[in-house]
């Protein structure tokens, strides 16, 4: 009874700091109608702050907790809605998806630049020391605290949003900033102030949980990312049913890991609330088919076939070249692109054409050097590698076919996690590494690099070709226009269920095969590979690369490709993938056809005035 | 004084200029209606004047007072209430929740706001409680005009209010319309019927292809009407 008892308490501090930050989510989902990927971020950027303000600078702890959470965490907020959602009033869910995605990236960076991991740093509980003793059971008051501060913050809460005229103003600003504006309220400084609460709940929870643990950049931001399953049990709306799902999860937590044997403790426990997720985002109400609207831009030209063929013999013909003029080393940057760029295809079938956000392409990708490693590679382990993401990518496609923008995203997130917690860490063993063979060729030697990087520029120039042939054929303009207005497909017969779940499948298997391919490169896959923020960055920069073009893929996949190399040259940048993804993000993410779509654009005027020139021409003539 | 002036106003939708150079007056106690077919640039004007969408040239006036530039919120507070086509209410806030939003102009307590509001829809009294979004259309249309109850403005812009309702409760609407006109309000109105608006109107505008085409009594404007509409020879 003592260790249930025990076991509850402790569950309960977690459910609660869970409860904190779906909370936090929820007052900025409400008050903004923009779902913050970055909230976790936003806690842990407090949390090593207040570390830094306490401990590095030796901060009486209560000023420190006071500076963070009514001063900095607040502007951070006002900042951050100000330079970045703003701009982005009235955008479609997959552009702010991106935009949040792409600050929580940048916070990441930040957290690596400016507190670097070599050193280890922790945060002593508040109140040290002191314990009180209820029915022969010991708390702390760094506990106490904790479910103390919930019970008011929520409380709190739920009295301003549904009493106060600035809390129901905030409601209002959602529902139709318009008419906000027309009855005296002025709707921006009003989602401003509610991203410096949403950010300052974030920052409390950050606070609160850091003590619990060793102070670490990522873990503490995919810890919060918990708290997403309970915001999800409140429908992103609701708080009281939110702080339920927040105690539940934190509790039913706590007693996994206190019962069970360790088998299940450690395939199960860490992948609890990612299950949650999952389940909590199926279970939401049907979303009513959405009538189209417009894009506002013109999607870039759809190469033809014939073009598209001869650029890609002229990149294989130059491909074969180079590899004879690189050194070892640049021949595995080369490499690594070109097979990243092939997992990209992927996405610009499922994101670019399908706008289906995904954040598990790498899950898939996972998957296909898994099959191909146990198969031990040839014919059947390129089936295999094919075979085993489609399955997987089908199965998740008849679960989530009905959500789509923000809870699609979620549940992908919500796989991508529980995948890596609890198949890759495990079938690709503990941070050891699967050996993955390559496929064996008749007349060439894919053992040796050089043949391997031309071999993989064939692939991916197939693979290009064939998604544009892809995207001109029905299959093409039925991905579109579901994606353009479900409704109106759905009255002219596109079965929007079946549709998605074969650009589901093709999609994963694309990712699958790349997955296969990229394990060969390298000999091995271990874990860390298919991370679900390593996917996010994926998407990031393909959305930066632009998602609607092969070349845009490649674009993207050289730069991820080319991130060691940065890392090496200057190390004092800490991780620069997410720091640099996350500033291009920022910075370009409102252009929603990227650096390809640029391309394609300029490619057009050219073509457009060579056309005009000719014209010219034989008018004089 | 008159409460709105509008002198050569142009403005419209980023490159796309909707009114050219539009004139018109409202003084105070006095009903216009702003009468053209789809597409004259009667919304925009009055989201113009309503600060929603900025003056691109031309000037803007309320109460005499030159207001280029001000936003929706700032104009809202000098006196200026627009109530938006289709239905100006927060649908995911409750009958409460709504009037408290009301509160945001004038210096009525919630209480009054609710008072004054029910005093004059009984019906909306029984559901104050309800989320407005799940109201009748007429009932969400009674909320919507509890604004210009409550904020006592100088400048009531209408749009299309009987939009999709039945005839007793467009002619109950009307009715606070005249009401509010005696009360010393400077009402411009924008209406699909254009009998129905010129039955209270005291004088009328026909706005076509963003250029007034037409000003004066109800019954001149009344006879080009037909032309206006249908584009023949007026």
């Amino acid at each position: 009874m003592t260790t249930f008892l025990a076991l509850s308490i402790t569950g309960l501090v977690v459910g609660c700091i869970y409860a904190l930050t779906a909370c936090g989510l929820v007052v900025t989902y409400t008050t903004s109608g923009v779902f913050n990927f970055a909230h976790g971020a936003i806690g842990m950027v407090a949390a090593f702050t207040y570390w830094q303000l306490s401990v590095g600078w030796g901060w009486p702890a209560p000023l420190a907790f006071l500076a963070v959470l009514l001063v900095l965490a607040p502007l951070l907020g006002a900042v951050v809605e100000r330079v970045l959602i703003r701009p982005l009033y009235g955008a479609p869910i997959g552009v702010t998806l991106v935009a949040t995605l792409g600050l929580l990236v940048t916070l990441l960076g930040v957290g690596f630049l400016v507190w670097p991991p070599d050193t280890t740093r922790v945060l002593p509980k508040f109140f040290e020391g002191h314990t009180v003793t209820v029915f022969s059971l010991v708390v702390d008051y760094n506990q106490l605290l904790v479910i103390v501060t919930s019970v008011v913050v929520a409380v709190g809460l739920r009295l301003f949003f549904s009493r106060t005229r600035l809390g129901i103003a905030m409601r209002a600003v959602v529902d139709d900033p318009e008419l906000a504006a027309l009855a005296g309220t002025k709707p921006e400084r009003v989602s401003q102030l509610s991203w410096a609460m949403g950010a300052s709940l974030a920052a409390l929870a950050g606070v609160l949980l850091a003590p619990l643990q060793t102070l670490n950049v990522t873990e503490l931001t995919l810890l919060v990312i918990n708290g997403y399953a309970a915001a999800m049990a409140g429908r992103l709306r609701n708080l009281p049913a939110t702080v339920a799902g927040a105690l539940v999860i934190g509790v039913s937590s706590s007693l996994v890991l206190g019962y069970a044997g360790p088998q299940v403790v450690n395939y199960v426990r860490p992948a609890i609330p990612m299950i949650l997720l999952f389940i909590a985002v199926l279970f939401l109400k049907q979303e009513r088919l959405r009538a189209g609207s417009l894009a506002g831009l013109r999607m870039p030209r759809t190469t033809g076939l014939r073009q598209s063929v001869g650029v890609g013999v002229v990149f294989v013909v130059v491909a074969g070249f180079v590899s004879g003029q690189l050194s070892p080393a640049h021949l595995a940057i080369g490499s690594q692109g070109l097979v990243l760029a092939f997992v990209m295809l992927s996405l610009v079938l499922l994101s670019g054409y399908g706008g289906q956000v995904s954040l598990c392409q790498l899950t898939f990708a996972g998957l296909g050097a898994y099959a191909m490693g146990k198969t031990g590679g040839g014919a059947l382990g390129l089936l295999a590698a094919i075979a085993l993401p489609a399955a997987a990518g089908a199965l998740v496609a008849l679960t989530v076919v009905r959500l789509r923008g923000l809870f699609l995203a979620l549940a992908t997130l919500a796989f991508a996690q529980a995948m890596d917690q609890i198949f890759f860490n495990h079938a690709l063993g503990y941070g050891g590494t699967l050996a993955i063979p390559r496929p064996r060729l008749p007349f060439v030697d894919t053992a040796d690099d050089q043949v391997y990087f031309v071999l993989l520029a064939v692939v991916l120039a197939l693979g290009s070709v064939g998604l544009l042939v892809l995207r001109r054929r029905a299959f093409g303009r039925r991905l579109i226009a579901l994606n353009d207005s479900p409704a109106a497909s759905a009255t002219m017969g596109v079965s929007p269920v079946r549709t998605r779940l074969v650009v589901f499948t093709v999609s994963s298997a694309v990712a699958g095969l790349g997955g296969a391919l990229l394990g060969g490169l390298h000999g091995s896959v271990s874990p860390n590979d298919f991370l679900l923020l390593n996917s996010c960055v994926l998407l990031l920069l393909a959305t930066l690369g632009g998602l609607y073009t092969p070349t845009g893929a490649f674009l993207a996949a050289m730069s991820y490709a080319l991130f060691p190399e940065l890392q090496k040259l200057v190390p004092e940048l800490g991780q620069v993938q997410f720091l640099l993804t996350g500033l291009g993000v920022l910075a370009l993410g409102r252009n929603r056809y990227g650096v390809g779509g640029q391309l394609a654009d300029a490619g057009e005027k050219l073509r457009a005035l060579r056309l005009q020139r000719v014209g010219v021409a034989r008018a004089a003539g | 004084m008159n409460a709105l002036e509008l002198i050569g106003l142009r403005a419209g939708y980023g490159s796309i200029e909707v009114l050219h150079g539009v004139s018109l007056v409202v003084p105070a106690a006095t009903v216009v209606a702003l009468l053209g077919p789809n597409g004259a640039g009667k919304s925009t004007l009055l989201k113009v004047a309503s600060g929603t969408i900025a003056t691109t040239d031309g000037c803007l006036h309320v109460g005499g007072v030159h207001v280029n530039g001000a936003d929706a919120a700032a104009l809202a507070q000098a006196g200026v209430c627009r109530i938006p086509e289709g239905r100006g209410i927060f649908p995911n806030l409750t009958v409460a929740e709504n009037l408290r939003m009301w509160t945001g102009v004038g210096d009525l307590r919630p209480a009054e706001v609710a008072e004054r509001t029910f005093g004059r829809f009984p019906r909306l009294g029984e559901r104050r409680a309800q989320l407005a979004g799940t109201l009748s259309g007429g009932e969400q249309q009674m909320l919507a005009m509890s604004r210009s109850l409550v904020v006592d403005p100088a400048v009531l812009l209408l749009d299309e209010i009987s939009m999709g309702l039945a005839p007793i409760i467009v002619a109950e609407l009307y009715e606070l319309v005249g009401t509010l006109a005696q009360q010393g309000i400077a009402i411009l109105l924008v209406e699909q019927f254009a009998q129905t608006a010129l039955a209270v109107a005291d004088s009328a505008v026909i706005l076509s292809q963003g250029r007034v085409t037409r000003t004066g009594t109800p019954a001149e404007v009344e006879e080009h009407l037909a032309a206006a509409y249908l584009g023949g020879a007026a």
